[in-house]
């Protein structure tokens, strides 16, 4: 005999095992994203190639700096929760849980190395 | 493959989607596939992206190193790939997000999309380069 209910046993057993909260902070992060990166793609074009005191003159002006700091936050926010879902449809067990934390570590590095980067250079 | 759970219900193991392998390739999955991968591979252009600004942040000599770097072939190379990168990641994402509305799902336009898609990111990687 059976104590539990079919709906009981299904719950928790999707892909995601969550809600859409991980959708909808994808969708939230790419609008914020779209109007971010075409921006930062013309700054970091420019800057690119220039010499070293024009490099820190570009990023101690705060648009230029402010802007860099948020696609480095909003998009590695991004991309460690995109880099998740691309982890969660391939690995699965320990190797999953590995590859999703390495994918954070690597965003949290990044994010961290940026700000320093540009309050350095800010100071 | 199929096991028996707690329940007493036989279970088949199921493959992992997307499970490409089963796919007859075409133009919408192609688009959608590349999304995940040129989304992932931005990491390499914006960790590269992010060391050289490191350079700009500690010393002219550490600078030095890393401006060559990035303005070598190599660094043209993962410049420019992930200029791509981003401009595909971009529109496919705005096209998800069209998707997300409920709207362009039928065969026809999703397809026109996807080749929107494509055109549309090499024309902007092209306009980047040249005004960049």
């Amino acid at each position: 005999m059976r104590y539990l209910t079919a709906r009981k046993r299904a719950i928790g057993k999707g892909s995601a095992h969550t809600g859409t909260e991980h959708h909808w902070s994808m969708t939230v992060s790419a609008v914020a994203l779209a109007f971010l990166v075409p921006t930062w793609v013309y700054v970091f074009g420019h800057a690119l190639g220039q010499d070293y005191d024009t490099v820190r003159a570009t990023f101690a002006r705060p648009f230029p700096s402010i802007l860099t700091a948020m696609v480095l936050v909003v998009g590695m926010r991004h991309f460690a929760k995109g880099a998740t879902m691309m982890i969660e449809d391939y690995a699965r067990g320990t190797a999953r849980k590995l590859c999703i934390i390495a994918a954070y570590s690597i965003s949290s590095v990044i994010v961290a190395t940026g700000l320093y980067a540009l309050v350095k250079i800010a100071l | 493959m199929a096991n028996t759970n707690q329940a007493g219900v036989k279970r088949v193991e199921r493959p992992l989607s997307p499970h490409l392998q089963i796919y007859r390739p075409q133009l919408t999955s192609f688009t959608s596939i590349l999304t995940r991968i040129t989304g992932n591979a931005l990491i390499v252009g914006v960790a590269l992206a992010v060391w050289w600004l490191l350079a700009a942040a500690v010393s002219p000599a550490y600078f030095a190193v890393a401006n060559a770097v990035c303005t070598s072939w190599f660094g043209d190379l993962v410049f420019a790939g992930s200029a791509w990168a981003v401009w595909y990641h971009y529109l496919a994402g705005l096209r998800h997000l069209y998707f997300d509305a409920g709207k362009g799902l039928d065969v026809a336009t999703a397809e026109k999309l996807g080749w929107g898609v494509i055109i549309g990111s090499v024309v902007l990687t092209v306009l980047t380069i040249v005004i960049v």
